[in-house]
């Protein structure tokens, strides 16, 4: 029916559209998961704190007058029953210092655990001047069965934080990850926070 | 070359690469999968009737909200759409067919086997099998992820294909208007219908692999241990809204455009007068397109987004108001000074403007970030998708259906029962959906199978209004079922309408097999 | 002709008599002004976007009108032939523009107010999970050790839910004989809008709210309050409240966003106490946790009879588990599993497995180990292993329930 140059024709168009639809595939699956990451490290977006440590010693001495209140709250996987809970719930602090506070959690099963903890900050838009130094948030804790312990964490809030906030909550939801730390499955999950 | 012979019996339909026979599948589909919604809406309608669980359990009422949802969206919407461009691309642009017949019979034929699947996982569930998807049509992680029920993976195959099918309609479309217009048939001299469809190709190749990749992505959430969603391996289920309505807002425009389309295709013929601001509606329909790239965060006004975003995507999706004002208002100059008649087609296309527009103005003020955390998922957002999806997008496709069913069959169809489906039509669907902002503002969520007593009597109404619009319907199936397989009425002539333009009503009634053998020449 | 007039003429009836309420008074047909100044500032911005609203609607469907009655072929009507006209394609584009501006100008306003991040007197955490919402008071006037919280479950009686009403009242009866303090047969009057436990907050002093979620992702509505905020499991949203003095009383809203099976019976029910009040409440309410703490500690150590057990489990089982597994034991399969002449609570070699499900969850079914004490845990096993021919005789103890540590 057709001639052969409108075959030729339509073959290369036919190849283009399926290439920019395949290019939105990857784009879907490849591209925009790591970009809504990386912009939620740089603007604090959906209020996950960055897990990475801060060196303070760049900041340190940098201190102000003004005081802040930090919050911490302190919640498990719902699968779970582990006792999690922060040494205090609030500290009113400095901003520019750092200071030290902790999270105690309790194992009261049989079986060994390992746990992440994923942190959360509110209002969002504080992210960006929480930082870490120390945290248990950085790496995974295991609990062996029936065992007790205190996690240390140690903050600093950086005085270019905007007067306008005044409190600051930091959470973090204890999850557990044992089955996910199954070596089958380790090598498909996203290593670079677990 | 030439004519070749059809097979016959089901072999010619299975096998057919002929784009009148694939179009009036993709029509014939579209109209049973509207019933099957349709039902399905029904028993939404019947278990709301009066407050209290009498019909359902929660759990199946769920899964009767997200099934309406996608067998109406992507079984019902975009498959007729899919029809009218089949039926009416190449004979407008003055081509023999589409560019790509094999790949069309692909494309249809996937559709059956992916709602097969979609709707036997809900048949199983009323006879007491495993739940049917259950978490909305929108599919929100975890509730879709971790939490869904084990046919969501049937669910996740499904969306996939009906997504391959509709991305190689969409090629097809573009291939055909860019390879085969008729010699002197440049951009801007196409029908709207055409630039329409052309604008929303290119939207649907843009998203449907976006739609794909979400799903993609719960299925390997679910089965192969990433965490893209699942806080607890680092993952957010707010990227899953983001990456869901960055397909979905684009998906809107998709099932209105065409609308647009069809109606800047009927006022004129019935007005005795030419479109009004031809190039304007080109560029305003452009417009519309680009600009719902960058507002799909205004269904996501309560995640909690900071400050900077929400106004971002609060002043973006006001904008929208611009071009879609541009197309309303030049409607109405269409109309202004005409000789209008208010044949069937024209009636359906009226109410389209009047009740897109009540939807639209609904829309503008969803878009105002702080109240619409008052609206958000209640009746009044149910009540605005509905005016624009239903007496928007499914009014404009009956429109079309009605304005150029009489060229597909060569007789004219039985005006008095269109009639009666009209007037019915346009009635009940009022009753249906205006209650629906008084409940959403009183504070009625969305997706509740029971309600506080206040609600009672607006939802007794609503329910009244669909069934009303439901069986009124049926008069749509008597008539398309005389005038396609009975062959009832008189014959029509080439034009059919009185002042109807356009190649496709240079062709005889009903339309020969292929359509323009010899390319006709285009002043 | 005639019809059109008509319809539109039922049109604007319907939307004047809705927007004053003149006729229907009784039934809510408007947003809420609520009682905080955000809400009062939104249902501002929501009226100035309804009357812009009306207006170009009559404007615009004025002109369709008038030009669908006036250019009409029967009426003899000649098609003019215009069909351009930059100067109105650039008046119409302009114009929207402008008046979107003026919307934006209020609007943007009322968001920046809403974002107000001073110093709160009370920080609640609100966690929603399927299908209840849990309390915590965390910070009240810088005591951080409050140490109270409670879960917040819809009080309606699953009977009442499963009563259907088909007339006495309502619509097809008219709309006459409707009046505002009507009780409908079978069904109290905040059916569905109430819990056992609500939130309760002092007038007065702004309150912060820790929104987040457990499982799948909820949605906190008071609408008198103007504030909905989604709970993102992993994530913590925050809002704020600020009840003016005099405003006491109970506010009611509901989960806003989909959340399985029951989201539609997970009501949001706050009181708002004068702050003497509130603090009254406050003290009591720690008082009477710390003592039921004491006493679930001593009950762990006590012993029931089978039919002390078997009455309390009754009523446990059917507040907490029937709506699923159904009051006869039936359960709604497959996914809603049966109990009765089920292996999970007949057979002795289970118990141990039907202990945990019940503290843990399993797939749908979420983990009570919060929502039970001891002695009730206990008490639902022991009847759902006794209950519906079930009748296995054995007797579990809270002793038995809880974790061996």
């Amino acid at each position: 029916m057709q001639s052969q140059y409108l075959k030729v024709r339509n073959q290369s168009l036919l190849v283009k559209l399926v290439g920019i639809s395949g290019f939105m595939f990857i784009f879907a699956v490849l591209v925009l998961p790591p970009m809504y990451e990386v912009l939620c490290d740089l603007t604090g977006l959906n209020g996950k704190v960055s897990l990475k440590q801060f060196d303070i010693g760049a900041r340190s001495g940098d201190t102000a007058e003004r005081m802040i209140t930090v919050q911490f709250v302190a919640d498990v996987d719902p699968k779970a029953d582990w006792a999690f809970k922060p040494k205090t719930r609030s500290m009113k602090v400095f901003i520019g210092q750092t200071h030290q506070t902790s999270f105690f959690v309790r194992n009261p099963n049989r079986e060994a655990v390992i746990t992440q903890a994923i942190p959360s900050v509110s209002p969002a838009q504080a992210t960006l001047y929480l930082k870490k130094a120390q945290c248990f948030c950085f790496e995974q804790q295991q609990l062996a069965a029936g065992e007790a312990k205190e996690m240390g964490l140690i903050f600093y809030v950086d005085p270019d934080i905007p007067e306008h906030l005044t409190t600051i909550t930091l959470a973090y939801r204890l999850y557990d990850i044992t089955d996910r730390m199954k070596p089958s499955i380790a090598e498909t999950g996203e290593s670079e926070h677990v | 070359m030439g004519d070749h012979h059809k097979p016959s019996g089901i072999k010619r339909w299975l096998l057919t690469t002929n784009h009148k026979d694939i179009g009036s599948m993709y029509l014939i589909f579209s109209l049973v999968m509207f019933l099957i919604g349709g039902v399905m809406a029904l028993v939404i309608r019947a278990e709301l009737m009066f407050p209290g669980l009498q019909l359902v359990d929660p759990n199946f009422f769920n899964q009767m909200t997200t099934v309406h949802g996608l067998v109406m969206v992507f079984g019902a919407v975009m498959p007729a759409f899919v029809g009218l461009a089949n039926w009416l691309i190449p004979m407008m642009i003055g081509a023999p067919d589409m560019a790509l017949p094999r790949m069309n019979n692909w494309s249809f034929w996937i559709l059956p086997f992916a709602f097969t699947i979609l709707i036997s996982s809900v048949i199983t569930s009323a006879l007491g099998g495993p739940s049917a998807p259950n978490f909305g049509w929108t599919f929100y992680a975890p509730l879709s992820t971790t939490y869904g029920p084990a046919s969501t993976d049937f669910f996740i195959f499904s969306v996939h294909l009906m997504g391959i099918s509709s991305i190689m309609g969409a090629i097809n479309v573009i291939v055909t208007i860019f390879n085969l217009r008729a010699p002197g048939m440049t951009l801007m001299k196409m029908p709207l219908f055409v630039w329409t469809w052309l604008i929303t190709a290119y939207l649907l190749i843009a998203v449907m692999p976006v739609l794909a990749g979400a799903v993609t992505m719960m299925l390997t959430d679910r089965h192969f241990g990433t965490s893209f969603f699942d806080a607890a391996g680092g993952g957010d289920p707010v990227l899953f809204q983001h990456i869901f309505w960055f397909f979905g807002h684009p998906e809107v425009y998709i099932m209105i455009l065409p609308s647009f389309g069809v109606v800047s295709s009927i006022l004129p013929t019935f007005a005795r007068k030419p479109l009004f601001g031809y190039s304007s509606m080109v560029y305003a329909t452009a417009s519309i397109a680009f600009l719902s790239f960058v507002v799909w965060a205004h269904h996501m006004f309560t995640v909690g987004m900071p400050l900077a975003g929400n106004l971002f995507f609060m002043y973006m999706t006001m904008l929208i108001a611009v071009p879609t004002g541009v197309k309303v208002f030049n409607w109405v100059a269409t109309m202004w000074k005409g000789s209008m008649t208010f044949e069937v087609p024209m009636l359906f296309s009226l109410a389209f403007v009047i009740l897109f527009t009540i939807g639209g103005l609904s829309g503008l003020m969803l878009a105002i970030t702080p109240v619409d955390q008052q609206y958000h998922d209640t009746y009044f957002v149910v009540a605005h998708f509905h005016y624009v999806l239903v007496s928007g997008a499914i009014f404009g496709i009956i429109a079309g259906v009605y304005y150029w069913l009489p060229k597909w069959t060569g007789v004219m169809f039985n005006e008095t029962l269109a009639k009666w489906h009209f007037w019915s039509s346009v009635i009940t669907v009022n009753i249906l959906f205006f209650p629906m902002h008084f409940v959403g503002l009183a504070g009625m969520p969305r997706r509740i199978p029971d309600y506080a007593l206040q609600f009672a009597d607006f939802n007794f109404l609503i329910s009244l209004g669909g069934f009303g619009f439901g069986l009124s319907q049926l008069f749509l199936v008597a008539v398309v079922w005389q005038a396609c397989f009975k062959r009832k009425g008189k014959a029509v002539t080439d034009q059919v309408w009185e002042s109807a333009e356009g190649l496709e009503w240079t062709l005889p009634s009903p339309a020969p097999y292929h359509s323009f053998t010899t390319p006709p020449l285009v002043k | 002709m005639r019809r059109v007039i008509h319809w539109t003429h039922l049109l604007v009836c319907i939307v004047i008599m809705g927007y004053s309420g003149l006729a229907w008074s009784e039934m809510q047909l408007d947003l809420t002004p609520g009682v905080t100044a955000i809400s009062q500032q939104i249902y501002g911005l929501h009226r100035l976007m309804f009357i812009c609203c009306v207006v170009i609607g009559v404007l615009v469907f004025g002109a369709m009108f008038y030009s669908m009655l006036k250019h009409r072929k029967s009426q003899g009507h000649k098609a003019a032939q215009f069909h351009e006209s930059m100067t109105v394609e650039i008046i119409w584009t302009v114009i929207p523009f402008i008046i979107l501006i003026l919307m934006a100008i209020p609007a943007t306003k009322v968001l920046i107010a809403m974002n107000d991040t001073s110093e709160a007197a009370l920080t609640v955490k609100v966690v929603g999970s399927q299908w209840k919402w849990h309390y915590e008071y965390l910070d009240y006037e810088g005591n951080n050790t409050i140490e109270l919280g409670f879960f917040s479950v819809l009080s309606t009686p699953r009977e009442q839910i499963e009563t259907p009403i088909r007339s006495a009242g309502l619509f097809p009866v008219g709309l006459a004989s409707f009046s505002g303090d009507r009780v409908l047969p079978d069904k109290s009057n905040d059916y569905l809008l109430e819990v056992d436990k609500p939130l309760v907050i002092p007038t007065g002093k702004k309150v912060r709210l820790l929104i987040t979620a457990d499982d799948v992702i909820h949605s906190w509505w008071v609408p008198d309050f103007g504030v909905k905020k989604d709970a993102v499991p992993g994530f913590i949203n925050e809002v704020w409240v600020k009840v003016p003095l005099g405003k006491e009383g109970i506010y009611r809203g509901q989960c806003a966003e989909l959340c399985g099976k029951d989201h539609g019976f997970m009501p949001v029910v706050v009181e708002a106490k004068s702050p003497q009040a509130f603090d009254q409440w406050l003290a009591d309410s720690r008082e009477t946790q710390r003592r039921a703490a004491e006493e679930a500690a001593n009950s762990v150590e006590a012993t029931f009879t089978f039919d002390e057990l078997m009455s309390l489990g009754e009523q446990e089982y059917l507040a907490k588990c029937s709506a699923c597994h159904q009051a006869n034991g039936q359960g709604l399969p497959p996914t809603f599993p049966a109990l009765a002449d089920a292996a999970i609570a007949k057979e002795a070699s289970k118990l141990g497995e039907h202990i945990n499900i019940v503290r843990n969850g399993k797939g749908a079914m979420p983990g009570f180990k919060d929502t039970l004490s001891p002695k009730a845990f206990a008490a639902i096993i022991t009847y759902e292993r006794n209950a519906w021919g079930n009748d296995t005789g054995q007797i579990v103890q809270p002793k038995d329930v809880i974790q061996d540590h």
